[in-house]
């Protein structure tokens, strides 16, 4: 099914709730809002429950024969292991407040949309299995049984939820559907109702260290290509070590920059900055082709699988001796890395507190992690003036920068992306208040929802960040839209293709290495090889 | 049809009331044993679900971080959002006191405006922020309003917030601000979910029925003071008041069954409390994303049911590729077995000279 043109989309889109009650409403699995099924291959390959062949289309899902009982034991386990998910389960008053703050209900008006409702699809469970009010009063008490309707509703809603934690910004209580919909994508996981999208890259990256599934060889392979670009366009090639013992840091990013534009012009941004930092400074820095992703797809599957994958970061660290850990820009890899990394799989004994061997900055507050953001890093060199600029470089470009979820709701990473980008560029714009920062929008397809087949939601979903980015290019003449997150570059370059053309996505570490003055170097294009600023006529 | 129903529930408990103590007269059931029962699930109830909230550990370190977060590095420290964003345990307190006291969350509402356009716009709602801060103040006042019933002598905070709390003297008995507050509060509160559709969407039952039972127990009170004949005699039902807490309780004459209904209505509330959504005045103390210092990573959140999980080694990564990475350049830790190294090497260095190329 074709995604609708814009404006027919957006004129679909109403808010009024329909006539019957949510509980009695028919499910509908619409073409363009789901995401197809796992291959059993993806599943067998990291060890997970009931892979089949199955479609969601399909009436029979083909479950294992004691599924509910599977599914209410695995919540009953949870509810015992996670305080989140049993305050929440219990304490929503159900004012509204979180109704019309999610992208995805803001863009489709579907009213399982709303936060409270996604969450009352497994309070309804909750109340109608596991207490007694809900086992005797029933609908009364808003308690439901859980069968297959209400598991094909869950698993529809849940794969409609991007995890970007803004309702749980507005709650009086904090209630964080995030949370919600991790735990209860879980459970979907027990039954094997995981999606291709996410399965696949978290089998490849549990065998090949990346969600690409590149083996070594053309890890780097890619890497070099992009070295080849950065001859053409600098005239200078970067020469990045892989897997490199005793070097002093090890850098992780998302492996989506090394593969896909616009991600591979910030991939190529890093690989200018590391050379500048060699040559003028002797920065020694090594890339590692196992542990080669910095997202976390296992965030989106349980938090066991997030564990398993992570754990890599801190073994190749250990393995190749490096005193710290650098991250590329990424999303909800920041939030797994700040939020849950140490816990999971630390403490790192064996790597330093992250000392800026340039600086001699101390980064204190990751002190226990032992893994900075490269954007404090970066802001911490320009404080120090330590890389030599020239902002004007970046005069083509009137910029706004779209916070992402992740860093900022989970992060409080607000401040420095926005120092970075001043420094490197002249016409810096932020969207209104209420759009950015904690309550910035989500791209529209975050937590693993960005394959292609689910085009129609995506749009829907980035419909409030498109709507923003369109004010300022209205009132600023914004064009480039920079982030922080290798899924924001691809999600957003789609979505702005949709709703607003004439706007370009980019990582800031791309306009960061534009505005590089690199020794020997010898420009006349920026890294997307378009002429710079002054230079378009020879 | 929820709303009816509710609506339906509550006025059946007021006629329980009425039959039973005012036309059967069964006044000790309804003013000892009723209550009595009620505050005793209440309590106990209450502090079950607590201790059951309690008893989940807080496994990761999950705040939502609302503002600028502490120190990153030096120069964004005078933009540091102390309140959203806390980096410390002091901070959380000051985070939780503007939660609970001042329901900040909820300060921050928006409504969606969908223009013709595409245009959208956000526009601030504080509505329901001030309405729910009207009722749950004028509440928290009326419930210590009541303690003059059951001191004596009556502490001099309570005879103050009494006189404050009729200083207008309009009507006699004079009027009490807070009465006629929470009944605006409440008629708000149930408008909004009878009239805004979505809010009406996501209504059930257990939204309503609170709704109405506190209604009914506000009404009932007014009632009692200031409508002829529904009036109470006050020193009876003090009587009994003392009574409950001394433990002797005694059922004196002269209490009329206006009073019987409000007390009934509350003991429901009580007995309801601990089983409902009102929960929802002790957990938002525990909820995780507000309730933790955003320091994880300076700081190593211990998780008490950590268990290791395998993971694909580096040892079974270079096993599985050690080949390749030698073709490539790669550094390895174990050699390549002589037996490999032939055929397919040829082909990866014929790789490499055509991407020179």
């Amino acid at each position: 099914m074709a995604t609708p043109k814009p404006d027919i989309l957006y004129r679909n889109i109403s808010h009024k709730p329909p006539a019957q009650d949510w509980m009695d409403l028919p499910l509908e699995i619409k073409p363009g809002r789901y995401c197809y099924s796992v291959d059993p291959s993806a599943l067998e390959a990291v060890g997970m429950p009931n892979a089949r062949v199955w479609n969601p289309l399909d009436e029979d899902w083909k479950l294992p024969e004691n599924w509910r009982k599977t599914f209410l034991d695995g919540m009953k386990d949870r509810l015992e292991r996670f305080r989140s998910f049993k305050v929440f389960m219990d304490i929503c008053v159900r004012c509204g407040a979180c109704a019309d703050k999610c992208h995805y209900f803001i863009g489709s008006g579907d009213p399982m949309n709303m936060p409270v409702l996604r969450a009352e699809l497994l309070r309804s469970v909750y109340r109608g299995e596991m207490t007694k009010a809900g086992q005797i009063l029933g609908r009364f008490a808003g308690g439901r049984e859980l069968n297959e309707h209400v598991l094909k509703q869950i698993w529809y809603y849940y794969y409609q939820c991007t995890e970007c934690r803004r309702c749980s910004v507005f709650c009086p209580y904090g209630i964080d559907q995030a949370e919600i919909t991790i735990i209860g994508r879980e459970l979907l996981n027990l039954l094997g109702l995981q999606t291709e999208w996410i399965g696949k890259p978290v089998a490849n990256c549990n065998r090949l260290g990346n969600h690409l599934g590149l083996p070594p060889h053309t890890f780097k392979d890619n890497i070099d290509f992009l070295c080849d670009d950065i001859e053409e366009a600098i005239g200078i090639r970067p020469q990045p070590t892989f897997n490199k013992k005793g070097a002093e840091i090890l850098f992780i990013t998302p492996s989506g920059d090394v593969f896909a534009e616009p991600g591979i012009f910030t991939c190529m941004g890093y690989l200018v900055l590391f050379h500048y930092l060699q040559e003028e400074y002797g920065f020694d820095i090594t890339w590692s082709t196992y542990a080669s992703e910095g997202g976390n797809f296992g965030f989106f599957t349980s938090h066991e699988m997030m564990k398993k994958l992570n754990a890599k970061m801190y073994h190749e660290a250990e393995r190749l001796g490096v005193k710290w850990i650098l991250g590329g820009e990424c999303g909800h890899m920041w939030r797994v890395l700040h939020q849950y990394m140490d816990t999971m799989n630390g403490p790192p004994s064996f790597l330093e507190v992250p000392v800026s061997p340039i600086t001699g900055t101390r980064f204190e507050h990751a002190a226990s992690t032992k893994m900075i953001h490269i954007v404090e890093f970066v802001a911490d060199l320009m404080k120090h003036k330590k890389l030599n600029l020239d902002k004007s470089r970046n005069d083509h470009l009137k910029v706004t920068f779209h916070d992402s979820c992740n860093p900022s709701r989970g992060m409080g990473f607000l401040e420095e992306p926005r120092y970075v980008i001043n420094k490197v560029c002249n016409n810096f714009f932020d969207m209104p208040e209420g759009t950015i920062r904690e309550q910035t929008f989500c791209c529209g397809a975050g937590s693993g929802l960005n394959p292609g087949e689910n085009e129609e939601l995506r749009m829907m979903g980035g419909l409030p960040r498109a709507n923003a980015v369109r004010f300022v290019r209205e009132e600023k003449g914004v064009n480039m839209l920079a982030n922080i997150c290798a899924i924001d570059r691809a999600t957003l370059s789609a979505s702005m293709d949709y709703w607003v053309p004439e706007v370009s996505v980019c990582g800031i570490h791309e306009m960061v290495a534009n505005a590089l003055i690199v020794p020997g170097e010898d420009r006349q294009t920026d890294l997307r090889g378009e002429p710079l600023p002054g230079k378009e006529d020879e | 049809m929820k709303a009816i129903y509710s609506l339906i529930l509550v006025v059946a408990l007021i006629l329980i009331a009425i039959v039973g103590a005012g036309l059967l007269g069964i006044g000790y059931l309804f003013g000892v044993i009723i209550p009595y029962l009620a505050v005793l699930v209440f309590v106990v109830g209450f502090v079950v679900r607590v201790v059951s909230w309690g008893r989940s550990p807080v496994p990761f370190r999950i705040p939502t971080t609302c503002g600028q977060a502490r120190k990153s590095l030096p120069m964004f420290k005078d933009k540091w959002n102390r309140l959203d964003n806390p980096g410390t345990k002091l901070g959380v307190v000051g985070r939780m006191f503007f939660e609970i006291v001042l329901f900040r969350s909820l300060f921050r509402n928006t409504r969606v405006e969908m223009h013709q356009g595409p245009h959208i716009a956000y526009s601030s709602s504080k509505w329901l922020w001030l309405f729910a801060l009207m009722f749950h103040f004028t509440f928290l006042l009326i419930f210590l309003r009541h303690m003059r019933f059951f001191t004596e002598p009556v502490p001099g905070v309570f005879v103050m917030m009494d006189q404050m709390d009729s200083m207008f003297q309009i009507l006699t008995p004079a009027l009490y601000l807070s009465s006629v507050l929470i009944l605006v509060a409440l008629g708000y509160l149930l408008l909004r979910r009878l009239l805004v559709p979505t809010v009406r969407y996501i209504s059930q039952p257990a939204d309503y029925f609170p709704l109405f039972l506190i209604i009914g127990i506000v009404i009932s009170g007014m009632l009692m003071r200031y409508i002829g004949v529904f009036k109470t005699d006050l020193m009876p039902v003090k009587e009994l008041a003392m009574g409950l807490v001394q433990f002797s309780p005694t059922v004196p004459d002269g209490i009329g069954t206006t009073f019987y209904v409000h007390l009934f209505l509350v003991s429901v509330l009580l007995i309801y409390f601990p089983f409902s959504k009102l929960m929802h005045l002790g957990g938002v103390f525990l909820s995780p994303t507000r309730n933790l210092p955003n320091d994880s990573r300076e700081k190593r959140h211990v998780n008490p049911w950590n268990y290791p999980v395998k993971f694909h080694t580096y040892e079974a990564y270079e096993d599985e590729n050690r080949k390749a990475m030698v073709e490539a350049g790669l550094p390895v830790e174990k050699p390549l077995e002589e037996e490999t190294e032939e055929t397919s090497g040829e082909e990866a260095s014929d790789d490499n000279a055509e991407k020179k190329e």
